[in-house]
């Protein structure tokens, strides 16, 4: 091999690493671009805190949907928080060798099922079982909470129990010298040092709840509302698009566009605040939460 | 947190082993009940007539191969698109670059990427290669919106087992005169093969369970894609349809437990693999 060669591979693999910079460029300029037509027309603040979606009457305001996908979110996260946190913890510190081999297949399978499969077990089963004890029709805000929850709970736990692993052993050790039972010292010690990695594993199931489609609009009833109850049907973001580009046209058809450009933003900030508890994930090879 | 501090510390130990166990049991059993109930239901509807033949009536009854195939074409362009570029990215990331500011810029991308909902995926899909590139609803659309998605984990997961092969390999390859390309290609890159499979598999799981990001890319036609300019409507999309628009509950059932069936199959593979690999490197 010549020396010239070896340049040649060399800039054609730097071609391939630059490739994330270039799609992502790509992505932003397309669905701007797209979505840019909506947002003059109707203006920027009307679009995002405008209470009235209606494309038949020219009424592009997508604020309900922004309610409606942060409680959602909100609502999974009030669920899925302690339970995830407690099986990580169970996990990193209390789980036997055989329970931990059960344990972390069941949580990768859990984060590897469709989203649809998701969706399809929650109208099939939950809506229901919700329609009779709640009443109503049962699509609700609290149907897509129950199911983001599980979505959600395989990308917490792994996350933090990462975290908490990867305190030095040590700080276990010196507490437990000390007298302390092993409770106080995962209370005191090993849960106060791993925080910077829950709050990033914790910002990363919220970017997976309020980034979810299909499985929401399947339980959530989507109807562009803010919601008086957690029994109340709520659309979120994500299935105003999904639900309306398949006939969207004109001005409606860029606003599904500028709905992406809300969401996307949303994503970019909590990426931007993960970022900055600059917990260094580790990839484990086979981790669920990839 | 529990405040326990009116219980001797002894009694709150207990109390929150208990919690513990419970949660971890609780994590297990909601997995049980939905894997358990989608196979329960589904499965008595698969069978060889079911997998083998084309729905009837717009999947009202018949079977799902058009989706099969569907799903395994559009998932296989995503995997030969997005393997050579997410490996390719990998090398140049752990054996080319330093840590510069250009690297820190890279991988902040890859984790944008990973992020990004899937339905901004299909916006930009439709708008980009439906719309621009003139491609038109078709496998190769849904495809090439996979392969980006599947890029970021085929990279990190790439990157971390390059990194994980020992410098000596390296430093034994140049020391017998071999090029920087030549240990890369002959030495590196082998002994990164398990975990690189991995990587891509975690991809291909990935995309094959997708169905949000393709919504407007693929189409969905029930008849088998032949070229890669055919419409398609792979497995989740026809779940997603069948379930929405109420159509079949069956056949619904039926697709929904072939996906599980399908993810199962996955993850087993994935960790035997691991599980191979693991051993092998700690077995030195």
């Amino acid at each position: 091999m010549t020396k010239y060669e070896e340049f040649l591979v060399e800039k054609g693999l730097f071609i391939t690493a630059i490739l994330s910079i270039i799609v992502i460029i790509l992505i932003i300029g397309f669905i701007f671009q797209q979505g840019f037509p909506a947002m003059e027309h109707v203006g920027i603040l009307k679009f995002i805190f405008g209470m009235n979606w209606s494309p038949s009457d020219d009424q592009y305001g997508v604020f309900t949907m922004i309610i409606g996908s942060l409680g959602i979110t909100a609502l999974s996260l009030l669920f899925a928080v302690p339970l995830s946190l407690c099986c990580a913890i169970f996990l990193a510190e209390l789980a036997p060798r055989t329970v931990r081999r059960i344990l972390k297949p069941v949580i990768e399978t859990l984060a590897g099922i469709p989203s649809v499969v998701y969706g399809f077990f929650g109208l099939i089963v939950l809506v229901p079982i919700m329609r009779v004890y709640f009443g109503g029709t049962g699509f609700s805000m609290l149907a897509a909470s129950l199911i983001l929850t599980v979505m959600v709970l395989p990308t917490i736990i792994s996350i933090s129990e990462d975290a908490l692993r990867s305190i030095p052993v040590e700080y276990k050790e010196a507490s437990l010298a000390l007298g302390a039972t092993h409770w106080q010292t995962i209370r005191n010690v090993i849960f106060p040092a791993a925080i910077p990695g829950i709050i990033t594993a914790i910002i990363l199931g919220m970017g997976r709840a309020i980034g979810e489609t299909l499985a929401v609009i399947m339980v959530a009833g989507n109807v562009a509302q803010i919601p008086n109850s957690i029994f109340d049907p709520v659309r979120a973001l994500t299935s105003n698009i999904a639900l309306e580009m398949g006939y969207a046209t004109g001005i409606h058809y860029s606003a599904l566009f500028a709905t992406g450009i809300v969401l996307f933003i949303m994503i970019i900030i909590l990426l931007i605040i993960a970022n900055y508890f600059h917990y260094k994930k580790k990839v484990v090879i086979g981790g669920g939460y990839l | 947190m529990l405040n326990l501090k009116i219980m001797s510390p002894k009694m709150s130990q207990k109390i929150m082993k208990g919690v513990f166990w419970a949660s971890g049991i609780l994590t297990v059993l909601i997995l049980l009940v939905i894997i358990g109930y989608i196979l329960y239901k589904g499965l008595p509807v698969v069978n060889m007539s079911f997998i083998f033949s084309n729905p009837i009536d717009s999947g009202k009854s018949g079977g799902i191969f058009p989706m099969i195939i569907s799903s395994l074409y559009v998932t296989f362009i995503a995997i030969i698109v997005a393997t050579p570029l997410g490996v390719g990215a990998a090398v140049y990331l752990s054996e080319y670059a330093g840590e510069t500011n250009l690297v820190k810029l890279i991988r902040f991308g890859a984790e944008t990427l990973a992020s990004i909902p899937s339905i901004v995926y299909g916006l930009f899909g439709l708008a980009f290669f439906v719309v621009y590139l003139g491609l038109g609803w078709c496998v190769l659309s849904g495809g090439l919106i996979l392969a980006i998605m599947a890029l970021p984990t085929i990279l990190q997961v790439a990157e971390v087992s390059l990194e994980a092969v020992p410098s000596s390999y390296r430093e034994g390859s140049l020391a017998i005169g071999a090029t920087k390309w030549q240990t890369i290609y002959n030495v590196v890159l082998p002994a990164a093969v398990p975990g690189i499979t991995t990587g891509v598999i975690l991809g291909l799981a990935r995309a094959i369970s997708e169905a949000a990001a393709i919504l407007f890319a693929v189409g969905a036609a029930l008849s088998v894609p032949i070229s890669i300019f055919d419409p398609a409507r792979p497995l989740p999309l026809h779940l997603y349809i069948l379930a929405t628009e109420g159509i079949s509950l069956d056949n619904a059932y039926g697709t929904a437990a072939v996906l599980v069936l399908l993810v199962l199959v996955i993850t087993v593979v994935t960790n035997t693999l691991v599980e191979r690999y693991s051993k092998k490197m700690m077995g030195r």
